[in-house]
């Protein structure tokens, strides 16, 4: 058949010739390589000094959103929930009683929200399945603990802080839906 | 007698702290060949690890395994780590000096069988691998105990020949004699370093002393991708560590042997300038900087080649090494007797050669008679 990325290379099994029999010329071509390689300079990032730039589409740690007015947005509809491919999103809600406004944005809200670090793929669907633009992925990386449980992620480290407010803009710009 | 003890005892040390910084090292020359940086967390330039290592082997949980033959378990890498020690013992590591008036010998046994003595106990070195691949009880550590015997065994006939080849050379099995003809670096219109005699001897016995040593390409007695450590695998604590510190330290002193043998030992060119105290003070130091270098070489070939198939290993060391090193030992053996003048009828003839040649005849015509 005919190739079609021009690639295709035939395997030969010609027989060595005796220089290439005796091994030495290829060993030391390969020491040479190596040693070429002693002198270059190395790619290692060290990383609790130095950190490397993120790219504006990195999918770190997520972060359960806010509106300009501190209200929560999510409504728990659990459209994450079902889109994640691996099992890490529940949810529990509830209704929002008279008096709450100021703290949910909907009638209907999150009573607790955990997601399991440990399960997480960082694949970014629950984002994209979400109706309200409650959940994003951010720059910010998952830390390492000791305990299973301490994975599991609850409303206290997911909702963000309204002194503290994380940015999620570059991701809104990635193209998937219009900044409203 | 004192100053042999003090002698054994910096010795030990020494080794024990080179070993240990070999460790250092590899990791460090192998980080340089991939681009990488290495160990730098443990003081400056990661100088401390093999102290955190060591202090990490030390306090792991020293565990047998309960199917384990207990006391060879722990026999084996006693052995490795025994073998290992001796044969510094014959490696003259400096030139003779009178210190307040005595003789002093940089040597810790100027045994006139030096060679014999270190091929014996590099050969003795297998034990430690095979019982310990044994006493595990396991069918990794047992392949990988086998393959190291085998691969030992096939490789010192063609490391005995070529050195014999240097030995037919130098007239003396005597590691100090062998030392003391290479001095001066250049003579009669040609380098008195064997390297330069004898360069096919010298790859031989490279080779040779790489698989002795079970270093890549040779490893295939502890290849971590196919017997997921070989000999060793059930090995923890420092057990495991006097199996690893044993690798080094026979890469130290199989690396010392070589630039003894090969590359003029504590011998540098120009050394007639020097006066006694400066060339018994730089001797040694020249010493373990060629052995510094062929350990760098010995890092550098097993980051460089990957690891050979078993059916290569043995056709390598049965199929190559031994008929070049035999070829080279004929060649070696024609060219001495033609320049010592024996195919123009000069053949040298004392008394005890004399009763040789008569005593020999008589056998051949004895046997003659009985066939």
């Amino acid at each position: 058949m005919e190739s079609l990325s021009n690639r295709k290379k035939v395997v030969s099994n010609k027989k060595m010739s005796f220089m290439e029999s005796l091994y030495l010329p290829a060993i030391f071509g390969g020491m040479w390589i190596t040693f070429k390689h002693l002198f270059r300079k190395h790619n290692t990032t060290k990383y609790p000094e130095v950190q490397r730039e993120f790219a504006p589409v990195y999918r770190g740690q997520h972060v359960l959103k806010r509106d300009e007015q501190g209200r929560e947005n999510c409504t728990a509809c659990g459209l994450c929930a079902v889109a994640c491919p691996a099992e890490a999103i529940t949810m529990t809600s509830a209704e929002r009683k008279k008096g709450e406004e100021g703290l949910y944005r909907e009638e209907k809200y999150a009573e607790t929200y955990e997601i399991n670090m440990l399960r997480c793929i960082f694949c970014g669907l629950c984002e994209e399945a979400c109706p309200k633009e409650a959940i994003f992925l951010t720059d910010r990386i998952v830390p390492t603990y000791f305990e299973r449980e301490d994975f599991v992620y609850g409303k206290d480290k997911l909702v963000e802080d309204m002194n503290d407010r994380i940015d999620i803009s570059k991701r809104q710009l990635t193209g998937k839906r219009p900044v409203r | 007698m004192i100053f042999k003890l003090i002698l054994i005892g910096v010795l030990f040390v020494i080794t024990l702290g080179i070993a240990a910084y070999l460790t250092w090292f590899e990791r460090k020359v192998a980080a340089w060949l991939q681009d990488r940086v290495g160990p730098d967390r443990a003081g400056p330039w990661g100088l401390l690890q093999p102290l955190a290592d060591g202090g990490k082997m030390f306090f792991k949980e020293d565990f047998i395994p309960a199917n384990a033959d207990r006391w060879l378990f722990i026999l084996g890498p006693g052995i490795a780590m025994f073998t290992a020690f001796l044969t510094g013992a014959v490696i003259p590591w400096g030139p003779d000096f009178t210190f307040f008036g005595e003789k002093v010998s940089l040597q810790v046994s100027n045994a006139n069988i030096g060679v014999l003595f270190a091929m014996g106990i590099a050969s003795i070195g297998v034990y430690g691998i095979l019982i310990g691949g044994w006493a595990s009880n396991n069918k990794f550590s047992l392949f990988g105990a086998i393959r190291a015997s085998s691969q030992m065994i096939s490789y010192e006939l063609a490391m005995g020949v070529s050195i014999i080849t240097i030995v037919m050379m130098s007239g003396s099995l005597n590691l100090r004699d062998i030392v003391d003809q290479q001095a001066g670096f250049w003579e009669n219109g040609w380098f008195t370093w064997n390297f330069f005699k004898q360069p096919i001897c010298f790859l031989v016995f490279l080779v040779c002393a790489l698989a002795e040593c079970n270093r890549a390409p040779f490893d295939l007695a502890e290849c971590e991708s196919e017997l997921i450590g070989g000999y060793h695998t059930e090995f923890g604590a420092m057990k495991l560590g006097f199996y690893l510190f044993a690798e080094y330290i026979n890469m130290f002193i199989s690396c010392a042997i070589i630039s003894t043998v090969f590359f003029g030992g504590y011998h540098f060119p120009f050394e007639s300038y020097c006066s006694e105290t400066v060339f018994a003070i730089l001797g040694p130091l020249v010493l373990l900087g060629k052995t510094v270098f062929f350990i760098f070489v010995f890092m550098w070939i097993r980051w460089t080649l990957p690891r050979f198939r078993y059916d290569q290993l043995m056709h390598l060391g049965w199929k190559k090494l031994i008929p070049i090193s035999i070829v080279n030992l004929l060649i070696t053996g024609v060219v001495i007797a033609w320049t010592s003048g024996w195919f123009e009828g000069k053949k040298p003839e004392t008394e005890t050669s004399k009763e040789k040649t008569e005593v020999s005849r008589e056998l051949t015509m004895n046997s003659n008679k009985h066939q």
